[in-house]
């Protein structure tokens, strides 16, 4: 059994693909089987998941893969494969379980929608491509699945095709993301020169195992600094995070699948998968590709919580929070934590999808609002969201206990204190876990408590069809902290590959009461600050320029425009002039070279060839003339002639005898 | 002295050339057939001058030639007068530099 | 023979001939055109061809000089004086004379004096004519009558 779903684990991304497929030649009217085919499709991934799941439970350390050659070249082969061990499977599960949450979630969502049938096939092709990433064995492979999310991504985010501003968002998000991209191509080209083979796990040979990992050296580094670029676009790290609060752009569940729960998740993915890259070498635990990626993350987690505080648009907060629970993911990446940072992402996937469809539920509820500013007092109409999103912000923000955003922070902290280059980040990431608890905070107040504002005035709770979904998934958030706690610490294990022990007495522990604290001083602070909310936002009557900072996203998408964005158009402009004058200025001038010899030739053929023929034919007529005079018409002449002739032959004749 | 065969040869060659002379040098149609006539006439002569001092007795050959050469030239005497009356009637002159229509 | 008749009459020949050759006035031309042609017959006698003389005399005196005569009375427009002569005709007679004389010379055996001849009679040519020379004879009769058809048919009028 476990080498069947090992050897078959392309099935799990086939079967949401065939039905991606099967969608897109369905026409517009054919709703319910489009979306019963992704539906299905993806309850036969989650059980396909499931079965792959069982073998890694049995043995600790579980890796189990399947190579195959995919075309030969000469003598060398390209091979590509799967690999089935913890990492992949846990991933998988939480992929196919949030997945099926929110495609039936759509099912009501995007039940107005006239391209209904279109979004789940772009939905199922997104889930294929994602589940592709996880399970690949080669960094071919897992880089082209990477490239097929960033299309579907491209899709679903421009679903909205009629929408300037929702094509402008999918086309930053492609580019950002192809920046970051064109750093990992280069990475994996390095890394197959220096080392021969990109498969992961190939019995002794694979590109992470040891052999190969000797032979790279310092090189090491510098591709796991190329392949991080990949995953700085992907998740949304500092530098290349402005296109993720764009992305919101795209429907809801869009937004709750790849920018919460998946595709974004993949940066972090691909760092814990290549994880023996950036950690050769490490002394305690340390590699300067390991120190790079904590610094960027922990920018990030600070700067993207700050601008979370000043947004009005509930996706956007999400959006901003999701940028920063990724850098939070990488700290605890680069902090050797790579158990904790995976356990963080899979906590995260559940309760940001839970967040982000408990605010599409209030849009929806809102018609279409998504103003935080004008919703207000909505916990009395809606009491089943409002219940599902303070699980969910509740988990975000850390509090502990039975949430299991807590769980997973608490052990981030951990990691992150023991770090010896510096305490640095650890105090950021203390102010962060604050700024968590203080914006979550400020977005409930106003969009659940206090008085209703003009949306959400004629606001009701929403189907069960999208109901249904949240409260499984906040459950789901609730449940998974059971696995989570450090006196259990089953998951931890699991992905490290030991033994899991039960030991209650780690139950309470030094950490655990410092994140009390925090998260009870970021709430405290929030509901002090923002008890009095309305369409003014209390910091901004406060610290106007601060806030006014804060609210234009620290004014980086301006920097980049008049920058990068300067450069690039600067740079078209120029390849436009010189196209324009300098290569059509060649091509013209070839041509015109071409014209010259053309009339040269012509010019000799007339002149040289031609006239030399008409002066034979002119030196021809005028002899003809001149012998023609001979001709005179005149008997006298005709009669000399003859005479003169006779006279010549007589004397001839004579002269001979 | 007495009149040898050259000498009867020189006298008709000097006939024939004042034909030709007659022929070539004037203007007017009927000189050229004036000329033709006194061409015909010195050739004539040569041919008795052969017979009567050819080796004898010779048949009368020289004789009847120029019997037949006088008859001929009187036949084409007529014609070639005729001739020239009818391109007289056609372009009004005689004049042989005029009468040149096959000039090529 | 006698010498001083041949000369006598090669010297009115010549002289008759370059006469008719060169008098600017054509019907002074003609006559002695006529004239030529007598000392013709006269040389034909001395060289004892009688009836070839006489039949020179009637044939071309008779009848080619007549006819010429005729002729010049029928085209009257040029019949005044033509007094342009084209020495470049008299030039080419020169070449030819000079050609014929150098070739008379040259030839051997030419200074022989004229053997003595039995008289031809007329009979005899008579008698050839019709046995040896029947043919050239019948032929010059229908190159006669050609010859004067034709001269009737270029001469006569169209008929409008």
């Amino acid at each position: 059994m476990s080498n069947w779903i090992a050897a078959h684990l392309w099935l799990i991304p086939v079967v949401p693909l065939a039905a991606s497929f099967a969608i897109l030649s369905l026409t517009n009217s054919r709703r319910s089987l489009a979306a019963s085919l992704a539906v299905c499709g993806q309850v036969v991934a989650f059980v396909l998941s499931l079965a792959a799941f069982w073998p890694t439970l049995q043995t600790p350390g579980y890796r189990a893969f399947h190579n195959f050659t995919w075309f030969t070249f000469g003598e060398q082969a390209l091979r590509l494969g799967f690999v089935l061990d913890p990492l992949a499977a846990v991933m998988l599960i939480m992929i196919t379980l949030v997945s099926l949450c929110i495609f039936v979630f759509s099912v009501g969502y995007m039940a107005a929608d006239e391209h209904f049938t279109r979004f789940f096939a772009y939905l199922s092709f997104f889930s294929a491509a994602m589940l592709g990433v996880v399970i690949a064995n080669s960094l071919l492979l897992l880089f082209i699945c990477w490239e097929l999310v960033g299309l579907a991504s491209y899709l679903l985010i421009g679903f909205w095709i009629h929408k300037p501003s929702a094509a402008a968002a999918a086309k930053k998000a492609f580019i950002t993301t192809r920046i970051g991209d064109l750093g990992f191509f280069l990475g994996m080209l390095w890394l197959y020169g220096r080392s021969g083979t990109l498969l992961f796990y190939d019995g002794g040979n694979g590109a992470l195992e040891q052999t190969a990992l000797l032979s790279l050296g310092a090189s090491a580094t510098f591709i796991a600094l190329l392949i991080f670029c990949g995953a700085v676009g992907k998740s949304g790290q500092f530098p290349l995070h402005v296109w993720l609060p764009d992305a919101m752009e795209g429907p809801t569940p869009v937004s709750a699948l790849i920018h919460a729960a998946t595709m974004v998740a993949a940066g972090v993915f691909l760092v814990a998968r290549v994880y023996p890259l950036f950690s050769l070498g490490a002394l305690h635990g340390v590699t300067a590709s390991l120190t790079v990626v904590v610094w960027i993350g922990v920018i990030t987690a600070l700067i993207s919580a700050l601008i979370a505080l000043a947004q009005p648009d509930i996706k956007r907060i999400l959006a901003y929070s999701t940028v920063s629970q990724l850098g939070l993911m990488m700290v605890s990446l680069g902090v050797g934590g790579v158990a904790a940072g995976i356990m963080h992402l899979l906590a995260h996937g559940f309760f940001k999808a839970l967040l982000f469809l408990g605010s599409g539920s209030v849009i929806h509820a809102c018609h279409d609002e998504q103003d935080i500013r004008h919703m207000g007092g909505l916990r009395r109409v809606m009491p089943v969201t409002f219940v599902t999103y303070a699980i969910g912000m509740m988990a975000l923000s850390g509090v502990p206990l039975f949430f299991s955003g807590a769980w997973t922070k608490e052990e981030i902290l951990h990691a992150t204190s023991l770090w010896s280059p510096s305490r640095v980040p650890y105090w950021l990431m203390l102010i962060g876990v604050v700024l968590t608890a203080l914006y979550m905070t400020r977005q409930m107040i106003y969009v659940f408590f206090g008085p209703r504002r003009t949306a959400a005035e004629h606001a009701h709770e929403s189907p069960p069809v999208m109901t249904l979904p949240l409260i499984m998934l906040a459950f789901c958030a609730i449940v998974f902290s059971v696995v989570l706690t450090p006196a259990w610490p089953w998951l931890h294990d699991y992905l490290s590959g030991e033994r899991p022990i039960l030991n209650f007495g780690l139950f309470i522990q030094q950490a655990l009461y410092l994140a009390l604290v925090l998260v009870a001083l970021g709430v405290g602070l929030g509901i002090l600050i923002y008890r009095r909310a309305s369409e003014i936002d209390p910091v901004e009557r406060a610290l106007p320029p601060v806030f006014h900072f804060l609210r234009n996203r620290m004014w980086l998408d301006e920097l980049y425009d008049r920058t990068v964005l300067a450069l690039a158009r600067f740079a078209a402009q120029l390849s436009d002039f010189l196209d324009r004058y300098l290569w059509d200025g060649i091509v013209r001038f070839l041509g015109a070279l071409a014209q010259l010899f053309a009339s040269l030739t012509k010019g000799f053929d007339e002149g040289g060839i031609n006239a030399r023929v008409d002066d034979t034919a002119d030196a021809a007529r005028g002899f003809g003339q001149l012998i023609s005079r001979v001709q005179s018409g005149q008997v006298q002449v005709y009669l000399s002639v003859i005479a003169l002739g006779m006279v010549a032959l007589l004397i001839f004749y004579a002269w001979l005898t | 002295m007495t009149p040898t065969l050259q000498l009867f040869l020189i006298i008709s060659a000097a006939l024939f050339c004042i034909g030709l002379l007659a022929a070539l040098s004037r203007r007017h149609a009927i000189f050229i057939l004036i000329g033709i006539e006194m061409m015909l006439a010195a050739a004539g002569l040569n041919f008795i001058a052969f017979w009567r001092f050819g080796p004898q007795p010779a048949p009368p050959t020289g004789v009847m030639i120029t019997i037949f050469a006088i008859a001929i030239a009187a036949a084409e005497a007529a014609v070639g007068l005729a001739l020239v009356i009818a391109v007289y009637r056609h372009y009004r002159t005689t004049n042989v530099d005029q009468i040149d229509q096959l000039k090529g | 023979m006698s010498s001083l008749g041949f000369f006598l009459i090669a010297i009115f020949t010549l002289a008759a001939g370059l006469a008719a050759a060169t008098m600017p006035k054509l019907i002074h031309a003609a006559l002695c055109f006529a004239l030529t042609f007598v000392g013709v017959a006269a040389f034909y006698f001395l060289l004892g061809a009688e009836f070839v003389g006489l039949v020179q005399v009637f044939v071309y005196v008779g009848a080619v000089a007549v006819l010429i005569v005729f002729t010049i009375l029928l085209t009257p427009r040029d019949a005044e004086k033509d007094r342009s002569f084209k020495w470049s005709g008299a030039w080419i007679a020169l070449v030819v004379f000079g050609g014929l004389l150098w070739a008379i010379l040259k030839t051997p055996r030419l200074g022989t004096a004229a053997p003595v001849i039995s008289a031809l009679s007329v009979r005899q040519i008579g008698k050839i004519l019709m046995t040896d020379y029947v043919w050239p004879l019948q032929c010059v009769g229908v190159l006669l009558t050609a010859a004067l058809i034709g001269a009737l048919v270029l001469v006569m009028e169209e008929k409008r």
